[in-house]
């Protein structure tokens, strides 16, 4: 019988840490699979960080040093400077990436640094027990915006892509879901072609991943998704924002 | 090897070329500028990579990508710096990252002022950043010794896995010395091993600098304890002048030892049974320096620090434990305590009016 699907083997047993419904472990998965494709397990160095995403270096089978918060950009400046030979890629919550670590951030993709950035969207910090993010929604209820965010207190949403593409060095900046089949195979597709740009020493990509919290959204993993297609989805449009390589072979 | 006339940055950069490093990350602060200055043209040289960093803080974490993959590296800063790197280098330490960490110290608190100064000395001794990590403080008093402490920092951080930090005081840095240089190191990248790999997965090098059950914590602190009494029984570095016979001694590190060595030099040619001690390592302290001494004739000790308030006075007190008065010397903000005034406490202190003079 021939063998249609199996379970990555660089992603660690028993696998997930996150809560049930969490699109993490989801994201996580496709990693562990593009990098089985790619071969390069013994090669790639995650750059973990805190919360939610510094979890991943307990599912994915790989080297990885993991940074403190808001750092991964830096610690990856480093890493991918004095070991070219490895796959080196950031996994950053929003509140990482875009309040702590948005200095870190902006100047490694000004630099153009090889490696890829991946952000992980869900509006909120996880781990932290659902306070506000860069990235809450106008409304959104959280542990520090109780009543809602409002804009005149706490602006608006950061959109990380669209920041980022207006710098000159990124070569690849894409916007993806997790919250349907024919999103996560978009969003495989996107990690393997910037996974692929870092192996060729191309310079920086920047990955978001839009995502879920049932846990601290207080919604059933259905629902969750329900409001990313209403709410999230609407406020952070998906899409490939800049894609050099493409542009460079038309 | 012939000697070379260098300023104590470019000194020490070159030292830690030397050393191995080929990494550096840094950000601009008067007054420790010739080294990243120096490592952004000397790195490529020789295979290595210099990155101006975003930030204090961007730029020591550059250094835990950097030391995570086997690379010898530095990042250079002066003390308001320092705070910012402190949160990096708490991390370094967690993370059993070898890196080598300079700080030519300037006055605080806050901005403080551009001259140099020796008023980090809790911030270097104790814990820079949070969590009790310790770390090896050089703390040289002359050229030549900045860049052999320099070089063996390099070989420390390596030994231990551990963050090393070069403290000199912004003199050191600025002035220009006859220096040997020492020979060049290999620069090989080098696998680490970890304590966070066994705890987490084996199979894989896993830097990491939480855990995640309190048996792992706790166990991963006590690999530290027992790494930092090791290094009070091994890595002590001290200057003892005339110190045996002793009548009156002082205490004084960097610049402001070198100086001191002067007063007890003239008052021991006048007959005055004046002693040195000059701790070399900041951390881990030289108490048993203090241990040797003979209290029976010891009339006082003096404590001099380009510090306001004294903060190396509460370590010698530790070391003495009541059993000898110490008195403080103390300039700051640009002034320097100078040869006369080492002189003149030394000489009221073996006469036995201290009162007068202060």
């Amino acid at each position: 019988m021939e063998l249609l699907y199996t379970r990555p083997k660089t992603l660690i047993k028993p696998g997930s840490y996150y809560c049930p419904g969490c699109l993490h472990a989801l994201a996580g998965k496709l990693i562990a699979e593009v990098i089985q494709e790619m071969g390069v397990q013994d090669d790639t160095l995650l750059i973990a960080s805190v919360g939610c995403g510094g979890m991943f270096k307990r599912i994915l089978d790989v080297d990885c040093a993991s940074a403190t918060h808001g750092r991964a950009a830096a610690a990856a400046t480093g890493a991918c400077r004095c070991a070219p030979e490895k796959l080196v890629f950031t996994y950053q919550g929003d509140g990482d990436l875009a309040a702590i670590g948005l200095a870190e951030t902006l100047n490694a993709a000004n630099r153009g640094e090889n490696f890829v950035a991946i952000l992980i969207n869900n509006s909120t910090y996880g781990m932290t027990g659902g306070q506000m993010a860069p990235t809450t929604m106008i409304g959104q209820a959280s542990t520090t915006t109780p009543g809602g965010r409002q804009a005149e207190r706490e602006g608006y949403p950061m959109h990380m892509c669209e920041i980022i593409d207006q710098l000159t060095a990124p070569r690849f900046i894409a916007r993806y879901s997790l919250d349907k089949p024919a999103e996560i195979r978009k969003a495989k597709a996107g990690i393997r072609h910037a996974f692929d740009i870092q192996r060729a020493h191309k310079g920086y990509s920047f990955v978001e991943l839009m995502s879920n919290c049932p846990t601290n959204w207080g919604l059933s993993p259905l629902q969750s998704l329900e409001f990313m297609r209403e709410k999230t989805l609407k406020e952070f449009p998906l899409g490939v924002f800049r894609d050099l390589e493409k542009e460079e072979t038309l | 090897m012939a000697k070379q006339f260098m300023k104590g940055t470019e000194a020490i950069a070159e030292a830690a070329v030397r050393g191995g490093c080929r990494f550096f990350a840094g950000y601009p602060i008067t007054p420790q500028n010739e080294i990243p200055e120096y490592m952004s043209r000397r790195l490529p040289e020789v295979g290595g990579v210099f990155v101006q960093g975003e930030s204090e803080v961007s730029s020591v974490s550059m250094l835990f990508g950097a030391a995570a993959v086997g690379t010898r590296c530095m990042t250079s800063s002066s003390s308001p710096g320092m705070s910012l790197k402190s949160e990096g280098v708490s991390a370094l330490a967690a993370g059993q990252l070898p890196a080598v960490i300079v700080n030519v110290s300037r006055g605080g608190p806050g901005v403080g002022s551009i001259q140099a100064a020796q008023m980090d000395y809790f911030q270097v001794t104790r814990a820079m950043g949070h969590g009790g990590h310790r770390l090896i403080v050089y703390a040289p008093s002359t050229v030549q010794e900045a860049v052999d402490l320099t070089y063996k920092a390099f070989e420390k951080a390596d030994e231990y896995q551990a963050p090393m930090l070069v403290c000199p005081d912004g003199s050191i840095g600025a002035m220009m010395e006859a220096v040997e240089l020492p020979p060049f190191r290999d620069a090989e990248r080098k696998r680490l091993t970890t304590y966070a790999s066994q705890c987490i997965n084996p199979d894989k090098l896993i830097i990491s600098t939480f855990h995640y059950t309190a048996e792992h914590s706790e166990g991963f602190n006590r690999l530290l304890e027992e790494m930092y009494e090791g290094w009070k029984q091994n890595e002590v570095m001290v200057e003892e002048y005339e110190t045996e016979d002793a009548e009156v001694v002082v205490c004084a590190y960097g610049i402001v030892g070198r100086v001191a060595k002067d007063a007890v030099k003239q008052l021991r040619a006048e007959g005055i049974k004046a002693g040195l001690i000059r701790p070399i390592t900041l951390f881990p302290f030289c108490t048993k320096s203090f241990e040797k001494l003979d209290y029976g004739k010891l009339k006082g000790i003096l404590v001099a620090e380009l510090s306001i308030p004294a903060q190396m006075i509460e370590d010698v007190e530790l070391a003495t434990k009541g059993r000898v008065p110490l008195e403080s010397l103390t300039h700051s903000g640009g002034r320097f305590i100078i040869t006369e005034e080492v002189y003149d406490r030394l000489k009221a202190m073996a006469l036995g009016n201290t009162k007068e003079v202060k």
